[in-house]
């Protein structure tokens, strides 16, 4: 009798041992949380600050090199010297025709593929202690005066979302694109 | 009574229960009270003893005979490593303190992970103070569904756990000088630092929002003041990009991107971007600064290499190393790390004669991909100068190449991706020199 009753209970345990088996074997199938918000197209408009040489997502606005030395003068020659001949920080032109000399001299004159990265990175980055301080025609206009001290663009030549992405820069096709190697 | 009284104001007049057989707070913090009274107690009883019957004749230094100190919320080394920190390369100086780059002194350390403390900073405006209730990530542009992603909710994906090393594509630099400068390896060296970083495959958040067709690069951008941004080929993104959060156990430190940075395994650490704010899928790289005119490599005939992504094969021997002395002949351990943006490290080789001669070292963590590796060999020193090299190859078959194979491919000014041999001279007195071979 206690020998019958002994089976059915390990019977049991068994059965119960391999369902718990199957349980751990056999999880809530494991879907990413997705806990993301969407988000509407204004408030990335908000967010994004980035320009490609494309120039989409450049601001209305414009301005030229003779409006931009007032801002130079004022929020960029401390560091970059006068006429962006650099110290302490970079130099901002000269150096055209020196890459392949035994004195390169690497300025957004001489070196720099794209206006547009001249736009993107004073507006992202610059005044250094000051970033995103400069309204959009000040972005325009300082970089229209560091073009012109390049001799990329006239004096009064106005920078805005059309003709700054049609500035051609003199090392434009100076980069290989190892990307694609 | 008092003592009870007192422990009722410590916990701010609430009523504690104690069922039996368990221990309250109350009960435990008077019963703590105590045995430091005992203590006290036997200190006085001692007094009165002969001197050398008691345990004041035996050897043992001051410190084995007063209480240590109380425990610390957080840990710090002791204080005599407090000359172990890490080596400054400020290029503008106090006009911007927080542009440049802290090395690691990798010539103190040993193993293969870097103490967070330590680790390798390369900021281009600072470390910012970033508030996690406050910060979130954005991903857009050729996507399905534009999202935003709070920390709250970032911490909750499922997570991956992996060792890679962070070199900044700068490292080495300073071995570019005319003369070898003279100082501690990590100081030349030392923009290398390899953790256990934790955090979500960025595959799962593009999945979530959907790519579109088209899109084959993402922008990625801080939230420093410098606004951080590089392009990120897709491929990549895809593969073994992880979002990441922890670091060596720990959420990550402010210097490495808290709350939340993109990290890239074995590319330049400068695509790693920290205190990730935002990711924009585009068909082609924005061309941002930092992949224009800095990070591209120079070359003689005017031209430049750019999206030069993957960090070469390298090493570099930490112990012995420049500025070091070995006191006198004798044994040594030659210690160093190595490592390889392309995978795992096969073989480093190490000679003790200026390259005439190689022997392999034994390895430790070769196991792991694009992840420091430790490299050992045993050596005795004869008193005699000799200099001191280290050669890597990876599992691509990629070799370490000389200094001057290196320097002949690029232009004068070239400062980037320098993988070159590093030579440590041992002279005849001891003293170990930087040259240049």
């Amino acid at each position: 009798m206690s020998t019958s009753k002994r089976i059915p209970v390990a019977a049991i345990v068994m059965a119960t041992a391999a369902a718990l088996a199957a349980c751990a074997v056999q999880p809530p199938a494991a879907k990413p949380p997705a806990l993301g918000t969407a988000v509407s197209a204004e408030e990335v408009a908000r967010w994004d600050i980035s320009i490609p040489p494309s120039g989409a997502g450049l601001p209305r606005g414009g301005g030229t090199a003779r409006q931009g030395l007032q801002v130079y003068e004022q929020k960029c020659l401390a560091c970059h010297g006068a006429k962006g001949a650099g110290k302490p920080a970079d130099p901002l032109a000269g150096g055209v025709g020196s890459l392949a000399s035994k004195t390169p001299l690497r300025t957004v004159g001489s070196y720099w593929p794209y206006a547009t990265t001249l736009f993107d990175y004073v507006r992202r980055a610059m005044p250094i202690a000051n970033p995103l301080s400069l309204s959009d025609d000040e972005v325009y206009a300082v970089s229209a005066y560091v073009l012109f001290l390049n001799g990329i663009v006239g004096e009064d030549a106005q920078m805005n979302a059309q003709t700054l992405p049609q500035v051609k820069m003199p090392n434009r096709d100076g980069f290989v694109d190892m990307s694609r190697r | 009574m008092n003592r009870i009284d007192r422990t009722k104001r410590t916990l701010m007049g609430r009523s504690v229960s104690e069922p039996n057989g368990t221990i309250g707070r109350r009960t435990f913090l008077a019963r703590s009270a105590g045995i430091a009274g005992a203590a006290v107690a036997g200190v006085a009883a001692s007094a009165g003893l002969a001197p050398g019957a008691n345990a004041q004749g035996l050897a043992g230094h001051p410190w084995e005979r007063v209480y240590g100190a109380a425990f610390a919320g957080y840990g710090q080394p002791s204080r005599f490593e407090l000359p172990v920190v890490r080596h400054f390369l400020r290029p503008y100086g106090d006009l911007a303190p927080g542009s440049g780059a802290a090395l690691t002194p990798i010539e103190s350390l040993e193993g293969i992970i870097t103490p967070s403390s330590l680790h390798n900073v390369r900021n281009h405006s600072g470390t910012p103070d970033i508030d996690p209730k406050q910060h979130q990530l954005l991903l857009h542009g050729l996507v399905a569904r534009p999202l935003t992603f709070s920390m709250e909710s970032l911490w909750r994906y499922p997570m991956t756990t992996r060792t890679y090393f962070i070199e900044c594509a700068g490292n080495s630099l300073r071995n570019l000088a005319p003369k070898p400068l003279q100082l501690p390896a990590g100081a030349i060296h030392g923009n290398i630092s390899c953790s256990e970083w934790t955090g979500v495959p960025l595959r799962m958040l593009l999945e979530e929002a959907g790519l579109q067709p088209q899109a084959k690069w993402l922008l990625a951008e801080g939230a420093d003041s410098a606004h951080m941004s590089r392009s990120i080929p897709l491929d990549k993104a895809l593969d073994d990009t992880m979002i990441a959060l922890y670091q060596n156990g720990e959420r990550l430190r402010p210097e490495q991107g808290y709350p939340v940075r993109l990290l890239l395994p074995g590319w330049e650490g400068n695509t790693s971007v920290k205190w990730l704010r935002s990711l924009k899928a585009t068909e082609g790289p924005t061309h941002t600064k930092d992949e224009t005119s800095k990070y591209t490599d120079p070359l003689p005939d005017g031209r430049a290499l750019q999206f030069t992504f993957e960090m070469g094969v390298k090493s570099v021997i930490t112990r012995p190393s420049s500025t070091m002395t070995l006191p006198r002949p004798g044994f040594y351990e030659i210690s160093g790390i190595a490592w390889s943006g392309a995978g795992r490290i096969r073989r480093v080789e190490v000679s003790t004669d200026g390259g005439a001669n190689w022997v392999e070292a034994a390895l430790t963590g070769a196991e792991r991909a694009k992840c420091l590796v430790r490299f050992r060999l045993p050596w005795e020193w004869t008193g005699q100068a000799v200099v001191l090299l280290s050669r890597a190859t990876d599992e691509k078959g990629h070799v370490q190449p000389p200094r001057k194979e290196w320097i002949a491919q690029y232009a004068p000014d070239a400062r980037f991706h320098n993988n070159s041999i590093v030579s440590w001279a041992v002279n005849a007195d001891g003293s170990v020199k930087n040259v240049y071979i």
